[in-house]
């Protein structure tokens, strides 16, 4: 069988209709085994500290585990305290949220607007907006200027000038009052969110074919907003699924930002989000396991709402 | 003027003025929302002293000085591990992060869109859904499979990491599927060239605004990441985390934080004004094709 097999190779190559699945697979990893080394230190890398991880936390979530004995099985009893027992981590899971919601979609559709707004620029303003708009994003702790803006002191730009304006007669403790914390902490956040979306919103906004505008100002295209929902946006739809990830796992990455403002924990748990119950867990109290489980249930709820996004998207103009 | 006119004309159709005017102003307001913090930012770390604690206070600085950066360098140069030192962590851990993840990246990418192994397309969804989750929930895991490395506490453990990088990676290969075309490999590949040279010769240099933008994300990661949770000594840490305990330094160092506020802000901003053409160039092809 395998003499006769190797005989046809050697007179014709097999055609793939004549192969089964299995045989075609093999013949084509054995053809294209270079590319596996090519790979492999790249994947390797990536499965041990992004992939790896995940596996890791799932299975340490059913155990008890303090880094220093052996972890011990308890099945689903972490999940079981987490849900029923743990108030505080029912409020971080509301706060978490609330934050997601307000600065995930409202920062998808700010880089949006903004990145067609500025495609209507000449190029070179157009490069000086983009900087303008994008800097906050990579500037690694500038966010920390609005604690100085809204410093708690008379010396605050905030607080100065509401008190030399006769608005307020003392001092407001922006960061401490529970009335402004989240209020404030989503503002700082939208600041620094116009990121890679937002440039790969900017970039997918150039490459349009500017004869489609052409064709639909013949075909009856009135107005931008048209031009905008008919022509450019179903062009777009690759671009606009991978800003809608980049920002979806983005709004649920603000955690540090609040800590930086607010401290740890913030004034009554009012900004406490899943992130800052998992550092309290995992890096202070060093239950491994219990945080494991936080670490999961943060983990559903990321690739949960990036699925539920990505499918909504994907029914746009269908 | 009367040559302007035809031009302005066919830049307008389907634009009315109202809403050039419109976007115009929303583009002022939000604008000046975006970038008057930075400039207090700077304006801040001009101001001398009696300037920083005034009532009332002002937004911009009166008297600019750079007293403020250079209290800055004393505090740094106070430190018991040299400032050099410092400088030198960062610089090794960013050049080796970076160019580890740039050659792995772009080697793997080549050989996801171009060659045609079974598994690849596999392989490459599981890239993307780590799109859909951030480090935080791994952040635990890791720890674990450092020590377990025995990476806790040296420099492996800031360097190998990087060059797993995944948005990078996606990048790179969204870029080389769309823009390096198969007609060319195929005709090189017939010359008898490996898959190696094919990568290394022909298809890096078509692909340089991918790998500019990769150079600039692995840096920008680099630089703004903060304390590393895998880092004991001192002399490992970076210089990041030597300005942050300057800024964490509380009130009598208001003018020095500021200052370092801005030296931290400067240096990826500089380096987003030289790539800016060539990232907005790779994200063209960013696109999620399903």
């Amino acid at each position: 069988m395998s003499e006769k097999a190797v005989t046809t190779q050697q007179a014709a190559p097999k055609l793939r209709k004549d192969m089964t699945k299995w045989e075609w697979t093999l013949r084509e990893m054995k053809v294209n085994k270079v590319g596996y080394f090519m790979v492999a230190p790249y994947y390797i890398v990536f499965m041990l500290f992004t992939i790896v991880p995940v596996f890791v936390s799932l299975f340490l979530s059913l155990t008890q585990f303090n880094m220093l004995e052996t972890p011990v099985f308890v099945g689903v009893d972490n999940y079981i305290r987490l849900l029923l027992d743990d108030d505080v981590f029912l409020l971080a899971v509301e706060n978490t949220l609330i934050f997601a919601t307000m600065t995930g979609p409202v920062s998808y559709l700010l880089s949006l607007m903004f990145a067609w707004f500025i495609n209507e620029l000449t190029p070179k303003i157009r490069a000086v907006v983009t900087l303008i708009f994008y800097a906050p994003s990579i500037s690694g702790q500038v966010y920390l200027i609005w604690q100085t803006l809204f410093s708690s002191d008379q010396y605050g730009w905030v607080n100065g000038t509401l008190m030399k304006l006769g608005i307020i007669n003392s001092p407001i403790l922006w960061f401490q009052d529970t009335d402004y914390i989240m209020t404030l902490c989503i503002v700082v956040a939208l600041w620094t969110s116009l990121g890679t979306s937002f440039l790969s919103f900017i970039a997918g906004f150039q490459v349009v074919d500017k004869s489609l505008y052409e064709a639909a100002s013949v075909d009856g295209v009135k107005n931008r907003w048209q031009e905008l929902w008919y022509v450019t946006l179903p062009v777009m739809k690759n671009q606009m699924m991978f800003g809608a990830i980049m920002a979806i796992t983005q709004s649920f990455g603000f955690g540090t930002i609040v800590t930086a403002l607010c401290g740890f924990p913030s004034v009554d748990y009012c900004a406490h989000t899943i992130m800052h119950h998992l550092e309290d867990y995992g890096n202070q109290r060093w239950e491994v396991g219990y945080a494991s489980a936080i670490a999961t249930i943060l983990f559903a709820i990321m690739i949960g709402s990036n699925l539920l996004v990505n499918k909504l998207l994907s029914k746009v103009g269908k | 003027m009367m040559m302007k006119l035809p031009k302005i004309k066919r830049r307008s159709f389907n634009r009315s003025v109202g809403g050039d005017i419109g976007i115009n102003l929303m583009l002022i307001i939000f604008g000046a929302f975006m970038f008057l913090p930075m400039i207090y930012a700077v304006s801040q770390s001009l101001k001398p002293l009696d300037e920083l604690w005034m009532f009332p206070p002002r937004f911009f600085v009166m008297n600019p000085t750079l007293k403020n950066f250079k209290e800055l360098f004393r505090l740094m140069s106070e430190s018991w591990v040299p400032f050099s030192r410092y400088i030198f962590n960062t610089a090794f851990v960013s050049v080796a992060g970076t160019f580890g993840h740039l050659f792995l990246a772009s080697m793997a990418a080549y050989a996801m869109t171009k060659i045609n192994f079974p598994g690849r397309k596999g392989m490459f969804q599981l890239v993307y859904y780590s799109l859909m989750f951030n480090s935080t929930v791994t952040a635990l895991s890791n720890f674990i499979i450092m020590s377990a490395l025995g990476w806790i506490d040296t420099y492996w453990s800031l360097i190998v990491p990087a060059f797993g990088y995944t948005l990078g990676f996606y990048l790179m290969r969204q870029f080389m599927e769309t823009t390096v075309p198969d007609s060319v490999l195929e005709s090189a590949r017939l010359d008898g060239a490996k898959e190696l040279t094919i990568y290394w010769k022909i298809v890096m240099p078509m692909v340089k605004p991918a790998w500019l933008t990769l150079i600039v994300y692995s840096f920008q990661g680099l630089w703004n990441s903060g304390t590393s949770i895998y880092i004991y000594s001192e002399q490992l840490k970076t210089f990041n985390y030597a300005i942050q305990q300057v800024l964490a330094g509380g009130i009598t160092r208001s003018g020095a934080s500021a200052a370092a506020t801005v030296i931290m802000m400067i240096v990826p901003v500089a380096v987003f004004v030289v790539t800016q053409s060539n990232i907005i160039e790779t994200m063209a092809s960013s696109g999620m094709k399903d």
